[in-house]
C-alpha cells in the first residue's frame, strides 16, 4: 500500500498548474474566486482554451480526441482546476451525451456531434425530468410518434439546467407506450432551435435564472437523431448515470472551498479573536475538513479499481460529496454571520461600483447556500442514491 | 499509488481467519470470557506461532520489522473475530520499549511469546489526556521510587512487565517532566486489582506504593517522556482504529444477513425502506471510516521511514475520531435493526457493540482527537494547509 503520487503524478501536475497559470484568464479567476454569476461567454471561453490544450475532455478516449489520462492524473487535474479557481467544464455535452453517443450513436452522430462537443459549437442541456417524472424517472410522458423519416415530439421537461443557451437537447421521450414504463423509452437528440420548442425560465431560491421548463410542441425530429434503438433508451440512461463515477464528489472544489471558510474564520472576528479559534465553530470546521479527508481517501479507492466497470459505489460518493458541499456552504453563511444578510445582486453581476455593501466577501454566500440545497436533490436524489445502495451493493 | 495489500499481508489475514473460525468460535471466546484469567493461554501460543507477537518488533530482536500496515492487516481480523487476548496491550508495550531503544532483551522475549506487556498511562483525573500525570517518581539509592494510581490498565493483570507513566519534575499537566518505566509486575510495591470490562476484556487498576525499580527501568530518557507516549499512543489509536474496523465489517455484516433473513409482515425485513435507508447509511459510515483507518496506518508507517510525527499526528486524529463516530453510529443502529435480539447476550451483535464502545473510550474519545486534530498546524495554518 502506497499513497504517495508518483514522480510521474507530481510531472502531471506541475505540467498542469503552469498551463493553469499561463492559460487561465485573469476576469475568469476573479469572477470564479469572488463567486460572481458565470455567463455563456465565460463557460464557451475557458471550454475553448482547454480545447485548444487537448484537455477539455479528459474521460474521452484517445480516438475520440481525449488526452489519454489515467484516472489518478484526471483527479489531479480536476483538483489543479479547483485550487486555481477556473470555470467548470459544463456536464451535459461532454460527460454526459458524448459517452452514450460514443458507446451507442452511429458513425453519423459520432462524426458530426463530437468534434462540436469539444469545440463547444453546441451548447448541450439535458432532458430528463419532467413534472410527473422525478426520482420516478421512467414514468416520463413526453411522447414521440413515428411519422416518415421524423419524429413527432410533444410533451414538457423540467429542470433543464441552463436550456436558454442550448442549441441542443438530449431526451428521454416515450415511443412506446403500450409496453413496461421502463421498456418504451428512446434516447433522442434534439435541436432547441427547432420550430415547436419553448424554454421558459424557473427563477430559484437564490433568484437566479439557471434551470428552465422546455416545453415541445409537435416538434420534427429526424429519426436521424435516434441514438442507438427505438425503446432501449433506459439502457443508455443508466449507462449515462453510472459513467461519471468519482468526478461527482467534487473533491477539488470542496478542498478550496474549506481552504475559503478557513480564511474567512481567520478574519471574522468573535470575542475578540479570530472565529476559526472559537472552540465550537473550530470544532465543526474539523469536522466537516476530517470528513472530506475521508472522501477523498474514498474517491481514491475507487479509482484505484478504475479498471472495472462503473458501478454504484458512485452513490456513496454523491451522498457524501453533497453533504459535504452544503455544509460547507452553511458554515460559510454561519462565518459571515449577519454580514450575509444583505442581498446584492449587483455584486453578484460583477458591478461593484453600484453596489451599497463594503464587505464584498460576504453578498454570495447566503445565495449559495440556499441554491446549494440542490446538490442532494439533482442527479438522483439522495434518498434514491441510498436506494441503490441498499439494493445494488447491499442486496437488499 | 497503491491501495493492495501485499501477499504476505492477505496471507496472514487468511491465516488469522482460518483460525478464529476453527478455533476462536463464539462460543470458545465465551468461555475463555468467563474462565478466571479471562484469557486463553493456548490462544496466545498460536498467536506467537503465527509470528504475530514477533511481527512489528525490530529483526534485531527476533521481530519481522512489520509495520502499521502489516499490524492494520492483523488488528482488522482480531477486530473481526473478537479476539480478547492481550495482543493490542503487549503491541503497545513493545512500542514503548522499541522507541525507548534499551530494554532489548524484554523485546527478544516479546517476540517469542513469552512475555506479555501492559501500559499503565491513565489516571484517575486524566480522563484522555496522557500528559496529565500525577503519579510520582523519585531517583534515590541507585533507582527510582514510585507513588501512585493508574486507573484502567488494560491487562494489566495479564502483564510480566508493565509500562508506567510518572512524573519526576513538573507540574501535574506539564509535557515536560514525564518519566517512562518499564516494571516488572511482580515487582515490590506493585499491586494489580484485576477487572472485566464488559467487553470481554480485561482492565486492571494498578497501585504503586513505594515501588522500586532500578535506574535501567527507565525507557528513553528520565523526564523527557512525552515524545515517546505521544507517538506510541497514537501508534495504539491507529492499531484501535483497524481493530474497530473489523469489528464494524463483522457486525455490518451480521445486521445486513439479520435483515436478509428475519420476517415480519410477511417478508424480509431488509425490503422496508426505512431500513434499507439506514443500512445504507451504515455503509457510507463504514466506508469513510476504512479510508481514514488505512490512511492512518499509512501515516504510521510513513512516519516511521521518515521520522516526521507531523502528518501522522494530524492523519491518528482524524481516524479516530471518524472511526469514533462511525462505531458508534454502525453500533447503536446495528442494535436497533437486529430489535429485540440486539439488545440480547446471545448474539455476537450485542458484543461487537459492546467492543466498539470500549474502542472508542481507549487512549481519546472523539472529543480529544477532534481538540487534537484543531491543535494541529495544517488545521489553522494557511491556506495551502487546508
Amino acid at each position: 500500500m502506497d499513497l504517495t503520487y508518483t514522480g510521474d503524478d507530481l510531472a502531471f501536475r506541475d505540467q498542469v498548474r503552469a498551463f493553469l497559470e499561463a492559460e487561465l484568464p485573469a476576469d475568469l479567476r476573479h469572477k470564479v474566486e469572488n463567486r460572481l454569476r458565470l455567463h455563456k461567454d465565460d463557460y464557451v471561453r475557458w471550454h475553448r482554451i482547454l480545447a485548444r490544450q487537448g484537455w477539455v475532455a479528459p474521460g474521452w478516449p484517445r480516438e475520440f480526441g481525449g488526452p489519454g489520462w489515467t484516472p489518478v492524473q484526471r483527479h489531479i487535474f480536476d483538483e489543479e482546476c479547483a485550487r486555481a479557481g477556473t470555470p467548470p467544464v459544463l456536464p451535459f455535452g461532454v460527460n454526459m451525451v458524448a459517452p452514450v453517443i460514443m458507446a451507442f450513436g452511429s458513425q453519423a452522430q459520432k462524426d458530426h456531434y463530437l468534434p462540436r462537443i469539444l469545440s463547444c459549437e453546441d451548447w448541450w442541456c439535458q432532458g430528463y425530468s419532467e413534472p410527473g417524472a422525478g426520482s420516478d424517472l421512467a414514468s416520463l410522458k413526453t411522447t414521440a410518434v413515428r411519422d416518415g423519416d421524423h419524429y413527432i415530439v410533444n410533451g414538457q421537461k423540467t429542470w433543464t439546467t441552463l436550456a436558454q443557451h442550448a442549441d441542443m437537447i438530449f431526451c428521454l421521450v416515450r415511443t412506446d407506450p403500450g409496453v413496461r414504463k421502463q421498456e418504451g423509452i428512446s434516447f433522442l437528440l434534439i435541436d432547441m432551435h427547432a420550430p415547436g420548442v419553448t424554454v421558459r425560465p424557473i427563477v430559484m431560491l437564490d433568484e437566479d435564472h439557471e434551470v428552465n421548463e422546455v416545453f415541445f410542441d409537435n416538434v420534427r425530429v429526424p429519426v436521424s437523431n435516434l441514438v442507438g434503438q427505438e425503446n432501449k433508451g433506459w439502457t443508455y440512461a443508466k449507462y449515462l448515470l453510472g459513467h461519471e463515477r468519482t468526478g461527482i464528489a467534487a473533491v477539488g472544489r470542496s478542498k478550496r472551498e474549506l481552504a475559503r471558510l478557513k480564511t474567512l474564520a481567520r478574519r471574522e472576528q468573535k470575542d475578540g479573536r479570530p472565529l476559526l479559534q472559537d472552540p465550537l465553530f473550530a470544532a465543526k470546521v474539523a469536522d466537516l475538513e476530517i470528513e472530506l479527508m475521508a472522501l477523498e481517501m474514498t474517491v481514491l479507492r475507487v479509482l484505484a479499481e478504475a479498471h472495472k466497470a462503473p458501478g454504484p459505489e458512485a452513490s456513496v460518493l454523491k451522498v457524501r460529496g453533497t453533504e459535504i458541499q452544503q455544509r460547507l456552504s452553511e458554515l460559510m453563511v454561519e462565518a459571515a454571520g449577519p454580514l450575509a444578510l444583505p442581498f446584492d445582486p449587483a455584486y453578484l453581476e460583477g458591478e461593484r461600483e453600484h453596489s451599497a455593501i463594503d464587505d464584498d466577501f460576504a453578498a454570495p454566500l447566503l445565495p449559495h447556500y440556499f441554491n446549494y440545497r440542490k446538490t442532494s436533490i439533482y442527479g438522483g436524489s439522495n434518498e434514491i442514491q441510498r436506494n441503490i445502495i441498499s439494493q445494488m451493493i447491499l442486496g437488499l | 499509488m497503491d491501495f493492495n495489500f501485499k501477499e504476505e499481508q492477505l496471507q496472514l489475514a487468511d491465516a488469522l481467519k482460518r483460525w478464529v473460525a476453527r478455533d476462536y468460535t463464539f462460543e470458545a471466546r465465551r468461555t475463555i470470557v468467563g474462565s478466571a484469567g479471562g484469557t486463553s493461554d493456548a490462544a496466545w501460543s498460536t498467536l506467537a506461532e503465527l509470528g504475530l507477537t514477533a511481527l512489528p518488533l525490530p529483526a534485531a530482536h527476533g521481530g519481522f520489522d512489520g509495520d502499521a500496515v502489516d499490524m492494520f492487516v492483523v488488528m482488522q481480523e482480531l477486530g473481526r473475530g473478537l479476539v480478547v487476548e492481550p495482543y493490542f496491550a503487549t503491541m503497545l508495550g513493545a512500542e514503548f520499549l522499541r522507541r525507548g531503544g534499551a530494554h532489548g532483551a524484554l523485546l527478544d522475549r516479546v517476540a517469542g511469546g513469552e512475555l506479555k506487556l501492559a501500559c499503565a498511562l491513565g489516571e484517575r483525573q486524566s480522563r484522555h489526556d496522557l500528559r496529565d500525570v500525577a503519579t510520582r517518581a523519585v531517583q534515590e539509592d541507585g533507582g527510582w521510587r514510585l507513588n501512585g494510581e493508574k486507573k484502567v490498565v488494560l491487562h494489566g493483570a495479564q502483564a510480566g512487565v508493565l509500562i508506567v507513566s510518572a512524573r519526576s519534575s513538573g507540574a501535574q499537566r506539564d509535557q515536560d517532566g514525564i518519566t517512562l518505566f518499564a516494571i516488572p509486575a511482580d515487582a515490590p510495591g506493585v499491586v494489580t486489582r484485576d477487572v472485566r470490562m464488559l467487553d470481554g476484556q480485561r482492565a486492571a487498576d494498578v497501585l504503586l506504593r513505594d515501588a522500586r525499580v532500578g535506574l535501567d527501568a527507565v525507557v528513553g530518557t528520565a523526564g523527557a517522556g512525552w515524545d515517546i507516549l505521544e507517538a506510541a499512543a497514537d501508534y495504539g489509536a491507529g492499531l484501535l482504529c483497524a481493530e474497530a474496523l473489523g469489528a464494524m465489517d463483522a457486525l455490518f455484516a451480521a445486521t445486513l444477513d439479520y435483515l436478509k433473513t428475519r420476517q415480519q409482515f410477511g417478508v424480509p425485513i431488509g425490503k422496508f425502506q426505512a431500513l434499507q435507508h439506514r443500512m445504507a447509511d451504515m455503509y457510507v459510515h463504514l466506508e469513510q471510516a476504512r479510508s481514514m483507518a488505512l490512511l492512518a496506518a499509512v501515516r504510521l508507517a510513513g512516519e516511521a521511514r521518515d521520522g516526521n510525527p507531523e502528518e501522522r499526528r494530524r492523519a491518528v486524529a482524524a481516524a479516530k475520531y471518524r472511526v469514533g463516530q462511525a462505531a458508534r453510529f454502525v453500533g447503536q443502529q446495528a442494535i436497533q435493526l437486529h430489535g429485540g435480539m440486539g439488545v440480547t447476550d446471545e448474539l455476537p451483535a450485542s458484543h461487537y457493540f459492546k467492543r466498539l464502545s470500549t474502542i472508542e473510550l481507549t487512549l481519546g474519545d472523539c472529543d480529544h482527537h477532534l481538540a487534537r486534530f484543531i491543535a494541529q498546524p495544517g488545521f489553522y495554518g494557511d491556506e495551502e494547509a487546508a
